[in-house]
């Protein structure tokens, strides 16, 4: 565990964890990240957790980080999720339940086709 | 889900009307409908524009552009070139001079959209809020390095220029509170963080200690450096336990890398953080009950003065901040306060968090810059009210104030708002359509205040139990002409003489109940009718003139 001793470390930190994240981007997998906030765990966002995870492991994808984050206010969208495809931009998905995931993640994470029908546009 | 896409909006205060705006408005009916955009525009008057001698005016939202006078004549225009083809008529505007007040400041953002702007939120729904390293990689805690190479009077210094203004509801200055504390020769102070969120549909400090909790931790050593503190306590309500959670994993991590604890950075500050849970009494997010709270004493108000700022938690100087407004800090030591005053307006400036409920078509929670008006934030954010037509706003959650159709276009800061009466509050917009009665909505707030007031104080503990009883009288259609003038009382007694903020704002809703719709509480006691039809009016037995007559609704209808 690194402690801080001082803004150098504090920069160095920032940059180790900025160019984790950008191996993350540029080895080509795929970011779902999951609102999990009070609201979004009130209308059921982890069985779509479950539910992404369970997809990932029957389909073998290796490529998919699944990440979590709170609200973001999106409240009468929620259970929302976003997904980044790499190199793409983020696509934020509301009103969700465990079939419209399935479907999101063979339509869009798989196919790249982005479900009009379920996006957010904020 | 009926949305508009722009809204126009006739004046039709009386010289308006004089110089033609009913035709005006029927040429706009007319051409609007030729041109097929009925489904996407509405129109409607407005009453309260200011003075100007440019009558009649037209207002066209999102993009707030104001013409005048305009013609029927004109209409044809207007339609085809801004509303059809989204150019501005620039030949039409009103002159620059001819605008006064907060028609001129409309005029002065023309073509410019509110646009969302993240401060409080801008890591929200981005990081993962159990992940340190996430917000580090977002320039987290750099501005605790930065502020630690300055003198605290430096931070204070640049909190005030900054004029950041407490976010809790009373916009009290931060930079002065900050130095209130920071005067005080004492060895030890505290740091408290406000996060008692227990106004009724405000939920806007739970996205941020959910969401970005670090933010609060960093924002916390930077107020107790610049004061003083070495210790500080996150009051957290007990119902939020996801917050809790995730605040006291935060503030492991923080230890565990050295941004809380001895010598952080390497220099003398010192500083470390407590999580207290919260046990669900409204009154508990008043500063000073808050206090006694901490100390593990029953949630009861302190008189005042000594104020915390002087004589706080446990005896010592205290400073007490709201999430909303610590949430601010890092972004303002980060990028100057230059910055941050070019945002919102130059009496509130910033951003402010807004949660939106109600009969509106999109709920949920916005950050925008401080000064937009509550008609662009139901026509923009929350697109559009649902089954009706706006019939009032409560802003700032049940202690609020009561916004009438005729202030939706007052812009949102607190200078605004105070000069409307009205106040701004926690940031809670309660959007209400026609189908709300007004009587019923003050039954239900009184209701709330009734249980909540911590009961240590007559005017509070009795005027809310009373008002509440009269107010239930006057729904079931039992009410006197004599309960009006006993509520007014009751509304200005609860603000005159109550100890603590709790009292002083249970009034607040009544008052400017009886203020903008008095004719609507007169109909339930006159004519035993409830506009809304919403009061059961239920047929209790009253006596009139000695003679016994039965009230049921269909008699009242």
């Amino acid at each position: 565990m690194p402690t801080i001793k001082s803004l150098d470390d504090l920069t160095r930190i920032r940059e180790e964890v900025l160019k984790k994240q950008e191996l993350i981007t540029t080895s080509g997998k795929t970011e779902i990240i999951v609102g999990m906030g009070t609201v979004g765990r009130a209308t059921g966002t982890q069985e779509i957790l479950t539910a992404i995870l369970s997809y990932i492991e029957e389909h073998n994808l290796g490529n998919v980080i699944v990440r979590q984050t709170g609200d973001m206010g999106l409240d009468s969208f929620e259970p929302v999720i976003q997904v980044i495809l790499p190199g793409k931009e983020r696509v934020t998905y509301g009103k969700l339940n465990p079939e419209i995931v399935k479907s999101i993640l063979s339509n869009h994470v798989i196919g790249g086709k982005i479900i009009e029908e379920f996006k957010v546009e904020r | 889900m009926k949305a508009v896409r722009s809204m126009v909006l006739v004046s039709s205060d009386a010289e308006s009307i004089a110089l033609g705006a009913n035709e005006v408005f029927s040429a706009f009916q007319q051409k609007i409908q030729d041109y097929g955009l009925s489904d996407e525009i509405s129109i409607s008057f407005i009453s309260d524009i200011g003075h100007n001698s440019a009558a009649p005016l037209v207002i066209i939202y999102p993009e707030a552009v104001i013409y005048g006078p305009v013609k029927p004549d004109d209409v044809l225009d207007i339609v085809e070139e801004h509303l059809d083809k989204g150019h501005i008529v620039e030949r039409k505007l009103v002159p620059a001079h001819e605008l006064s007040e907060h028609l001129a400041w409309l005029s002065s953002r023309k073509g410019t959209l509110p646009a969302e702007n993240r401060i409080v939120l801008k890591n929200v729904g981005l990081i993962d809020p159990e992940n340190i390293e996430d917000y580090i990689a977002l320039d987290g805690y750099q501005a605790l390095g930065t502020v630690l190479g300055k003198t605290p009077a430096e931070t204070i210094g640049i909190i005030k220029d900054s004029g950041l203004r407490g976010r809790g509801g009373a916009g009290f200055p931060t930079g002065l509170k900050w130095s209130f504390v920071a005067k005080t020769h004492i060895d030890k102070k505290y740091v408290v963080c406000n996060a008692d969120e227990s106004e009724p549909g405000t939920f806007k400090d739970r996205l941020v200690l959910e969401g970005d909790p670090h933010a609060i931790i960093e924002a916390m050593a930077i107020a107790a450096y610049a004061v003083g503190a070495d210790e500080g306590y996150v009051y957290i309500r007990g119902e939020y336990g996801l917050a809790i959670e995730r605040m006291k994993v935060a503030i492991k991590q923080a230890r565990e890398y050295g941004l809380l604890g001895k010598n952080i950075f390497s220099s003398k500050f010192s500083f470390d953080l407590h999580v207290h849970a919260g046990a669900g009494a409204y009154i508990c997010g008043e500063e000073t009950a808050l206090i006694e709270s901490i100390e593990g004493k029953r949630g009861e108000p302190r008189s005042r003065p000594p104020y915390p700022t002087t004589f706080g938690l446990w005896g010592k100087p205290t400073l007490v901040n709201n999430v909303e407004t610590l949430a601010n800090i890092p972004a303002i030591i980060r990028n100057g306060a230059d910055w941050y005053r070019s945002i919102g307006t130059p009496s509130s400036p910033g951003t402010k968090v807004y949660t939106i409920l109600g009969n509106v078509n999109v709920t949920g929670l916005i950050e925008v810059p401080m000064g937009i008006t509550l008609r662009e934030v139901i026509t923009i954010y929350a697109k559009g009210m649902k089954g009706g037509t706006f019939k009032m706003a409560q802003t700032g959650g049940s202690s609020g104030s009561i916004i009438p159709a005729n202030l939706q276009d007052t812009p949102m800061d607190f200078d605004s708002f105070k000069t409307a009466s009205v106040s701004l509050g926690s940031g809670a917009l309660l959007i209400c359509n026609q189908e709300i009665c007004v009587v019923d909505l003050a039954k239900v707030l009184l209701n709330f205040f009734r249980f909540e007031s911590c009961g240590k104080c007559n005017p509070c503990r009795i005027g809310c139990q009373k008002s509440f009883e009269i107010l239930s009288n006057i729904a079931e259609g039992i009410g006197t002409l004599q309960d009006l003038e006993d509520l007014q009382m009751m509304a200005d007694q609860l603000y005159e003489l109550s100890n603590c903020g709790l009292g002083q704002t249970a009034g607040s809703p009544l008052k400017d109940i009886l203020t903008y719709f008095h004719a609507e509480v007169e109909s339930h006691i006159r004519l035993k009718v409830c506009p809304a039809d919403t009061c059961p009016m239920s047929g209790k037995t009253i006596y009139q003139v000695g003679q016994e007559v039965k009230i049921t609704r269909e008699q009242g209808a």
